[in-house]
């Protein structure tokens, strides 16, 4: 049991506990959805006085705040205090296709270092990546209003057609990036 | 009393999008290369278990835990333009970063501390669509 909890999940145990989640927080009346936060982040910070979108009762979504510092704390323990390995099953297709692009630690460490270690913040280059990355997250998330907890399983869970459509296009948006855009983003990386 | 309650939901849903390597870059890449079913895997089931927990909800009208309120699941406004535009930029900024929202905070917390700069930038993309959303077909 312990030995099955500290190795990575394996996807069905991943998938239910995730399902434990959306029904812990429908439970309490509330509903899953992660990218809402970076909407009262905006808010707090004093958004609603220049912009309407921002201008709510902020204060309303302060449990789903809470519910992301614990996912803050979540991260912590679980890379300190509960997987007990480093290494990732990766397929070897994807690990060959990665170190072809100079990218040398895939399924040896949990993000690569490349862009996830602290030398990123002197890299003009990787800095760009990160900030274009999350600019778009962050901005396609509110414009069709949900993100994958929001919409792949939240909406998903609930049939809704408007986030079929959501999911379908992360998928052409994501598949078209992966396949044409970030080899070459990352092999210029790699230079 | 809810604020702990909130809180720990929070911290379990951290561990599991570490534990279950949702949250990691290479997880994402492979993904999109349709290389592994562990992705397809762990959302197929948590939606699979998702359907029935809200069938299960609707049907016996279970009441929330903290209000006593029947539990109200709204559904999705109609239409089709913002959800196929927003969910392209969405994953097409997915590919790039390998995280959406969730894992964002889970890998702040597990010291990948350059995810602060996706999550800050997330947080400006958030707030350049509330400053554009009247110019954007919905």
């Amino acid at each position: 049991m312990i030995q099955f909890l500290t190795q990575p999940w394996p996807w069905y145990f991943g998938g239910f506990m995730i399902s434990i989640i959306l029904f812990l927080l429908l439970w309490t009346g509330k509903s899953f959805g992660m990218s809402s936060n970076l909407r009262t982040l905006c808010s707090m910070m004093g958004a609603g006085k220049k912009v309407s979108f921002f201008d709510f009762d902020w204060k309303a979504q302060r449990w789903n705040l809470i519910v992301a510092l614990g996912v803050v704390l979540g991260g912590f323990i679980a890379s300190n205090y509960i997987v007990s390995t480093k290494s990732m099953d990766l397929s070897k297709n994807t690990v060959d296709q990665l170190l072809a692009m100079g990218i040398q630690d895939a399924g040896k460490s949990f993000a690569p270092e490349i862009l996830f270690s602290n030398d990123a913040f002197t890299n003009p280059y990787v800095l760009l990546l990160l900030i274009l990355g999350g600019f778009l997250v962050g901005f396609g998330a509110r414009y069709s209003g949900g993100c994958t907890s929001g919409h792949a399983i939240s909406g998903l869970s609930n049939i809704q057609l408007p986030s079929l459509i959501a999911v379908f296009g992360f998928f052409a948006g994501g598949l078209l990036i992966n396949h044409f855009i970030l080899p070459l983003l990352l092999k210029t990386l790699a230079i | 009393m809810k604020t702990v309650l909130f809180f720990t939901i929070g911290i379990l849903f951290g561990i599991i999008l570490y534990m279950s390597e949702v949250a990691s870059w290479f997880r994402i890449y492979e993904m999109f290369q349709f290389d592994s079913f562990h992705m397809y895997g762990v959302i197929g089931t948590a939606v699979f278990l998702g359907v029935i927990i809200v069938f299960i909800i609707k049907k016996f009208k279970i009441k929330s835990i903290l209000d006593s309120a029947p539990i109200a699941i709204p559904n999705k406004e109609k239409g089709w333009k913002r959800y196929l535009f927003g969910g392209i930029i969405f994953g097409s900024g997915w590919a790039i970063s390998g995280a959406c929202p969730g894992p964002m905070f889970s890998l702040l917390g597990a010291g990948f501390l350059p995810i602060l700069i996706v999550i800050v930038s997330a947080t400006l993309g958030t707030f350049f669509y509330g400053f554009i959303q009247h110019k954007l077909p919905h």
